[in-house]
């Protein structure tokens, strides 16, 4: 099954990520912010990347544009969860190198459907 | 699949509660006029993700609350917007009724919608005030009805693999809103030996057979809009010809109301909050509006009792209701532990474990040769066990500055309120201790804070004319001695009025008409019982004020505090606490028949009676001399009601302890050993009594009392009225 | 004698909180309410607490909890007497005005037996004039023509915990007690 890197410094948000993942049968690797998440996603490979946007040691911009550097993650799915539907981030977040964006508040099913679209 | 998202929601209200705390600390940090980027960006984080959770779990209150807080940091911190007092003001109140509004959503409890409107429409107004907001633009209405499909036309541009994009996935979606005839333009495919596969060349058109909104075509590609071409047009039947509507930008009428209306809201609620503060349930409105009035127009001498009142109510509604981001985070009932921690501790288990194991092997066929293995392994048993037991402490044990960060925020608002103008020092605020003595000790500390504020701290023109600078400075201090932990409030106020305090105590019977006490007597009367009788109602929950509580709530925690003062100068009021309220080292004692515990940090020496060294003063009272000083001797026996082994003094030893900075001598029929107690309280069951401070359990099983010295002497001064205290230096004369 | 746990020998009748244990106190037979009864003991020696009236004898070690042991004898006016093989002690739950619970021991003379009281057969206590304590006396009944006195152990123990209260002051308060 296909193994989700999930970003967030909000441990409540990253716990309903997690558990709805899971639940659907994903492997499920958490991280806390952007640093967190380079490290893990180097030593253990993610099929996407979720990540949260305002995060502090790294924010989820950052991160995308440090993971696309990685030969392993030029072309995995990385998707940005943002409260703003300014088109400002998702323009930077797209110049990062991100495939997408998924709009805060979503509930546990738009998740899912989301996922199903970007892992085919 | 339905995932029940609500089990999530206690983690969310924890960490909305630390967020708060953030906020309020970042923003009483924030220098006004200079912006420091990075701070402001850790206030707006805290906003954004309470603001995230809250949408995501259905807070709809919360997360429109949060949202305007948030586009007020963002201005900030972009520097479209100043940081002014005034916004930070703002910003705090507001801090302190999301808080009230979190607490509520969680225990499901109605809050006072009166104050959080007044909140929202203030935060609304200063958002519309120094800036228009956006307009926000507004997707043009589509001639869906008349499409029966659309044609797509979708070539991305080269480097569309490296989004993470892939256009079969996309090519798929599209296909779920209905029948799609799909031809791909590969044109631009080089040849083989060019052929980059990381590279898009390919391009298709699709037929797209479906009454569906263009705006349903167009979000499939939502995500690559800016790295393909796309083009949409609709498929229609003819012949009628679709206009496009005009777009039509949306109005930002709801946020934008003048600025001066909360201004005009304001003095009319403060009549009315004057009159509020006079009944017993004052409306939070009220209060946020006199203290929003009194941030905006400064207090004036008539206003300031009320406000004192409702300041008073104000904290304690903070402390019931949690209101504000200190008092719901300060009273939660778990522990965050570092996780080396939790490891050392299972470290230790597993020693403890392995000696267990070597001792139950010792115990199959044992002879008297293995005695001294099993010494051994009993000592490394002691060992692992004092390893485990500091371990397990050390998980309860807290910096103090948790207790400590309430007081830039109250030590702010109370000087404000009370036009005195005070800065707050705190030190040691790493100081660590048991997280239940940091709890209990709260309270007090408060109380002791304030009442510096109260009456030790003068206002700027009574500084100025004795010579003071405008600004006092209300100092924290904490530090670990002597096996507890040491905390100081001190301000460099007018100090204690002595004068006052003598005749008040008089007044009350505390002191006869004929004492003559000292400084050091006159200041302690403050925390005598029924010296205060101010009856302050400023908690619901009924819990008195008083020092005289203030000392028995630190006496309960096995704590005891003193004040110093200076006329002028200023006081300080030093608490010393356990550093855990669970274990105690002792020294055991023989008086009579029974054993007894005195905790070995209060023992300076032990020694054996000399004869002739003892002096009687009166009938009633004995002096030891030891060296050049002069030791009152405490008959434990008489103040325990207990038969003395033997009368003779020369058959008595005598333990010198040290109580307040005062030495004493006990005198104990025999010393036996120094051990840990595990120390259980008497209260739980019983009832405090005066001179004890709890009970243990020794090894044979019987209970012995954990003497407290320092209400030994207290007995003892009690008993004999006239027993001597001479400062430690006194000598023969 | 060991330490004993009581079982209620509910019969098919029994309703809760009409059941009590009756115990022997200087000749009278008093009952308390079973389900505030943890378990009965036999006497062992307390360590006295300073500085405390004379019926409290002290605090034992209960499985690790310090609890406070009370001579009942004493605390209701009578003369001491001598422990013998039937003095136990009483353990019992008692809760305070705030609500909160103690677990608090009492000496009695010898137990006697379990019986069912359905609330219709209590008398109220009588009146003998203002001079006697009756807030912890919940009524009396017959019992195979026994009188039997039942008592309300949370008021009996909260006027003894009261802070503040001395020796003398207690002893005064409390020196009547209705026969």
């Amino acid at each position: 099954m296909a193994s989700i890197l999930a970003v967030d410094d909000s441990a409540s948000m990253r716990q309903m990520v997690a558990f709805t993942l899971k639940g659907a049968g994903y492997d499920v690797t958490e991280a806390v912010d952007g640093q967190d998440a380079l490290t893990k996603a180097r030593s253990k490979q993610a099929d996407v990347v979720l990540t949260d946007l305002n995060m502090p040691n790294m924010d989820g911009i950052q991160l995308i544009r440090e993971l696309r550097k990685l030969p392993q993650y030029k072309f995995t799915p990385m998707l940005l969860l943002t409260t703003e539907s300014a088109g400002d981030k998702k323009t930077e977040g797209k110049a990062a190198g991100a495939t997408g964006w998924l709009v805060k508040p979503f509930n546990p099913e738009q998740l899912l459907a989301t996922l199903k679209k970007v892992l085919g | 699949m339905s995932v029940d998202i609500s089990q999530f929601h206690q983690v969310y209200f924890e960490e909305s509660f630390e967020g708060l705390a953030a906020m309020e600390s970042g923003l009483l940090g924030l220098s006004i006029g200079e912006p420091d980027n990075e701070a402001i960006n850790t206030i707006f984080r805290a906003a954004h993700s309470i603001k995230g959770g809250a949408g995501t779990f259905g807070f709809k209150s919360v997360t429109d609350f949060t949202h305007i807080m948030e586009t007020l940091l963002d201005e900030m911190r972009s520097g479209q917007r100043m940081v002014t007092r005034e916004a930070v003001d703002l910003l705090l109140l507001s801090v302190d009724q999301l808080g009230r509004l979190l607490v509520a959503t969680r225990d499901k409890q109605a809050y006072d919608e009166d104050a959080f409107n007044t909140a929202l429409q203030n935060l609304q107004a200063m958002l519309a005030g120094a800036q228009n907001s956006p307009v926000a633009a507004q997707v043009a209405d589509t001639p869906a009805l008349s499409a029966t499909g659309w044609r797509v036309t979708f070539a991305p541009q080269p480097h569309l693999f490296m989004t993470g994009n892939d256009p079969a996935r996309l090519l798929r979606e599209l296909a779920t809103l209905g029948p799609c005839k799909v031809t791909c333009d590969s044109a631009k495919l080089p040849a083989f030996s060019d052929f980059e596969p990381e590279t898009c060349y390919l391009a298709w058109q699709i037929e797209l057979n479906a009454t569906v909104p263009e705006a349903a075509v167009r979000e499939v590609f939502e995500w690559v809009d800016n790295d393909a071409d796309l083009a949409v047009t609709p498929i229609l039947p003819p012949p009628p010809e679709v206009k496009p509507k005009a777009e039509e930008p949306v109005a930002a009428s709801e946020e934008d109301k003048p600025a001066a209306r909360p201004s005009r809201i304001r003095p009319a609620r403060l009549r009315r909050g004057e009159a509020d503060a006079e009944s017993p349930e004052a409306q939070a409105t009220a209060e946020s509006a006199s203290a929003a009035n009194a941030e905006q127009a400064g207090g004036t001498e008539e206003r300031r009792s009320t406000e004192r009142r409702s300041t008073e109510r104000r904290s304690a509604e903070r402390r019931e209701s949690g209101g504000g981001a200190a008092g719901a985070a300060a009273g939660g009932t778990s522990i965050r532990v570092d996780v080396e921690k939790v490891d050392g501790l299972i470290n230790s288990i597993g020693q403890l474990v392995i000696t267990q194991s070597m001792l139950m092997a010792l115990s199959d066929n044992f002879s008297v040769d293995d005695l001294e293995k099993l010494r051994e392994g009993l000592a490394q048993l002691e060992r692992n066990t004092r390893e485990l037991q500091e371990n397990i402490m050390s998980i309860r044990m807290m910096p103090i500055s948790f207790s400590f960060n309430r007081f830039p925020r109250l030590v702010r608002d109370l000087s404000s309120k009370l036009g005195k103008e005070v800065q707050l020092r705190v030190l040691g605020e790493n100081t660590e201790l048991d997280k239940t003595v940091m709890e209990k000790i709260g309270d007090p500390l408060v109380h002791l804070v304030r009442n510096a504020l109260d009456h030790g701290l003068e206002t700027p023109d009574i500084r100025l004319a004795a010579g003071k600078s405008a600004s006092g400075t209300l100092t924290l201090n904490a530090y670990h001695e002597g096996g507890g932990i040491v905390i100081e409030i001190s301000d460099d106020g007018a100090g204690l009025n002595r004068q006052k305090i003598l005749e008040k105590a008089r007044e009350k019977g505390i002191c006869g008409p004929a004492e003559n006490p000292s400084d050091a007597q006159v200041y302690d009367y403050i925390f005598a019982p029924g010296f205060s009788t101010a009856a302050v109602v400023s908690d619901v929950s009924g819990r008195g004020v008083g020092m005289d509580v203030v000392r028995r709530n630190i006496k309960d925690l096995g704590g005891t505090v003193v004040v110093h003062s200076q006329p002028g100068l200023g006081a300080l009021f030093r608490i010393r606490l356990p550093l855990t309220l669970a274990i105690l080292d002792g020294q055991l004692v023989r008086v009579g028949a029974s054993v007894y515990i005195v905790p070995l940090i209060a023992i300076i020496e032990s020694l054996q009676i000399e004869r002739g060294a003892v002096e009687s003063i009166s009938n009633q009272t004995e002096i030891y001399r030891l060296r050049e000083e002069y030791l009152p001797v405490v008959r434990l026996h008489e103040l325990l009601g207990i038969a003395p082994a033997s009368t003779r003094l020369e058959d008595c030893l005598l333990v010198v302890v040290e109580v307040e900075g005062r030495k004493f001598a006990l005198l104990v029929d025999e010393l036996l050993g120094q051990q840990q107690v595990v120390v259980k309280s008497l209260q739980t069951n019983f009832r405090s009594v005066a001179g004890v401070s709890g009970a243990t359990i020794l090894g044979n099983g019987a209970v012995a009392m954990i003497l407290d010295v320092g209400g030994i002497i207290r007995l003892c001064r009690e008993r004999a009225a006239d027993l001597p205290l001479l400062p430690p230096s006194a000598r023969v004369a | 004698m060991s330490a004993q746990m009581v079982t209620s020998g509910l019969g098919s009748n029994a309703v809760l909180g009409e059941q009590f244990l009756t115990f022997i106190l200087n000749d009278e037979e008093y009952g308390i309410d079973i389900l505030r009864v943890q378990e009965i003991k036999g006497w062992e020696q307390a360590t006295p607490i300073p500085n405390t009236p004379a019926y409290v004898l002290g605090v034992i070690n209960l499985r690790g909890a310090i609890m406070p042991v009370i001579d009942l004898r004493l605390r209701f006016g009578f003369d001491a007497v001598e422990y013998s093989a039937t003095t136990v002690v009483i353990v019992l739950r008692i809760k305070n005005l705030e609500g909160l619970e103690r677990t608090m021991g009492f000496v009695v003379d010898g137990v006697s037996d379990v019986y069912n009281i359905p609330a219709g057969q209590l008398q109220p206590p009588p009146e003998f004039g203002g001079s006697i304590r009756t807030d912890y006396v919940k009524g009396l009944a017959m019992v195979d023509e026994k009188m039997v006195i039942l008592l309300d152990v949370d008021h009996l123990v909260a006027s003894d915990m009261e802070l503040g209260e001395s020796p003398e002051e207690q002893a005064n308060t409390d020196s009547a007690l209705v026969e």
